[in-house]
């Protein structure tokens, strides 16, 4: 099981897929974004949002859906700073699945915290070693709601494969063993409520299972 | 009168507070401040900074913003790998044309915090401690303002040198700021002007977040930000809780 470091970090990428991307159409040019991102877009999944497989997402009040956001995360083995696209997957222990869930919201460009860093908004799944999988650049990802898979993606064809983006993320910061990179949401991210349950599984790393509960019921 | 320091020490990390002559380890000796390493003051949880929450600030950055002020605070989030201690070295991007310091009160949080209310909210304040949080704004992009290429990167968050007990600030609310660049004085303000106020952001926080021991707040800084350049001393006060020392090298 995942146990969370005491001073890693959880980073989360974004519009990492290139349909997750392409879903912005021209907006990326326009403001308030002005121009397609260059360097990786990163934030920051904070300890009080670390959640384990089983336990409850909590939906706050006066909010339908949140959006399920399932990704391969690398975790970091070896301190990463400036590693190149070569050197990066040897930095890597292994992987977990990430539900990186938020409220969905439409912009990119100044987005609240409430959106992303509500307590229980990121369930980590069980560390699975880096030899366990072939590649991290050609897994299947299956979303399902209440058993029935509504949404798939894989990890192949991103615009920064994982070492690409370990690299690139590493050449202005260092990451730390125990540290969580995710590779990003996939397009058309499905939407889950209160009294659902969702389950992530990635090929050969098994699967990520939470229920969603509503916020009056988990106080 | 508790001012509480970590330090590095003859091969060991070692708890300290102020003394008349620097400061004194738990052991009872008494070192000058040139004699340690100075680490962050505190074990560090969660880094939660606030962007444009002084007037003046807002009013300065006004070129570069592309979507007005809103009424919600804006905070984001920073990692560890960007604290350093007092009397540190931050490093400086060879390509970069404009590196600015940010000198902020950091609010400490002692208790669990979940959904207090303003009324409640100084009670689950440790202390506090000065910040120098440094951008890099060439790589600023409109994605996820502030981007972490800006505001992430490793030792480019100077923290301490104290944690000042929250007894011995009675009102963090009128506080003076400067930021000194060589001895010259280059950034001034004070706290009486934060947009978000101490209670109101850790009523705003806590209702969707819920803060830990050690979680810190970094309440935004004042006007004045200029660019630094290798070999910079820059030091940044604030009247009654610490002055924070911070050397600029090149990468």
């Amino acid at each position: 099981m995942f146990s969370p470091p005491r001073r890693g970090t959880v980073y989360g990428s974004l519009l990492n897929h290139p349909d997750a991307l392409a879903a912005l159409g021209a907006a990326v040019h326009e403001p308030p974004y002005k121009a397609p991102p260059k360097a990786p877009v990163l934030y920051i999944k904070p300890r009080n949002t670390w959640v384990k497989s089983g336990d409850a997402i909590v939906v706050p009040a006066g909010v339908d859906e949140l959006e399920i956001g399932a990704t391969l995360g690398l975790v970091i083995g070896r301190a990463a700073c400036r590693v190149s696209e070569a050197q990066a997957l040897a930095c890597v222990a292994g992987y977990v699945i990430v539900n990186d869930v938020s409220v969905p919201h439409a912009s990119y460009y100044r987005p609240s915290l409430r959106f992303k860093v509500r307590d229980t908004f990121c369930p980590i799944g069980a560390f699975v070693p880096r030899a366990a999988v072939a590649s991290p650049d050609a897994v299947g990802i299956a979303v399902a709601i209440d058993g029935e898979v509504v949404h798939r993606a894989s990890t192949a064809g991103l615009i920064r494969p994982a070492a690409r983006l370990l690299a690139e993320v590493s050449a202005f910061m260092t990451l730390a063993p125990g540290d969580v990179l995710m590779l990003g949401v996939a397009a058309g991210a499905p939407r889950a409520r209160a009294g659902q349950r969702v389950s992530i599984a990635i090929d050969g790393l098994g699967r990520l299972d939470n229920p969603l509960v509503a916020e009056a019921e988990a106080a | 009168m508790t001012r509480r320091a970590r330090v590095a020490f003859a091969g060991a990390i070692h708890d300290a507070t102020a003394h008349a002559d620097g400061l004194q380890l738990v052991d009872g000796r008494v070192l000058a401040e040139t004699q340690v390493v100075w680490l962050p003051p505190f074990e560090v949880g969660t880094i939660i900074a606030l962007g444009i929450n002084y007037a003046d600030h807002a009013k300065e950055l006004a070129k570069e913003l592309t979507t007005s002020a809103n009424d919600e605070p804006l905070a984001f989030l920073k990692a560890p790998n960007t604290l350093i201690g007092h009397r540190g070295i931050t490093r400086r991007p060879r390509d970069a044309a404009f590196m600015h310091y940010e000198c902020e009160l950091a609010v400490v949080i002692g208790r669990v915090a979940k959904k207090v209310m303003r009324a409640d909210a100084m009670a689950f304040v440790a202390g506090y401690t000065v910040a120098n949080d440094y951008a890099v704004r060439d790589y600023l992009e409109n994605w996820y303002r502030p981007n972490l290429r800006v505001k992430n990167r490793d030792g480019c968050t100077a923290i301490g040198p104290w944690l000042v007990d929250t007894a011995d600030v009675p009102d963090p609310h009128a506080l003076e700021l400067r930021t000194l660049v060589n001895g010259e004085v280059r950034q001034r303000g004070n706290t009486r002007d934060l947009i978000n106020d101490v209670p109101a952001l850790i009523e705003y926080l806590s209702g969707f977040m819920t803060l830990a021991p050690g979680d810190v707040i970094l309440t935004g800084t004042p006007e004045g930000v200029v660019n630094v350049n290798p070999g910079d001393e820059v030091v940044c006060e604030i009247d009654g809780v610490g002055r924070l020392v911070n050397t600029i090298e090149s990468e």
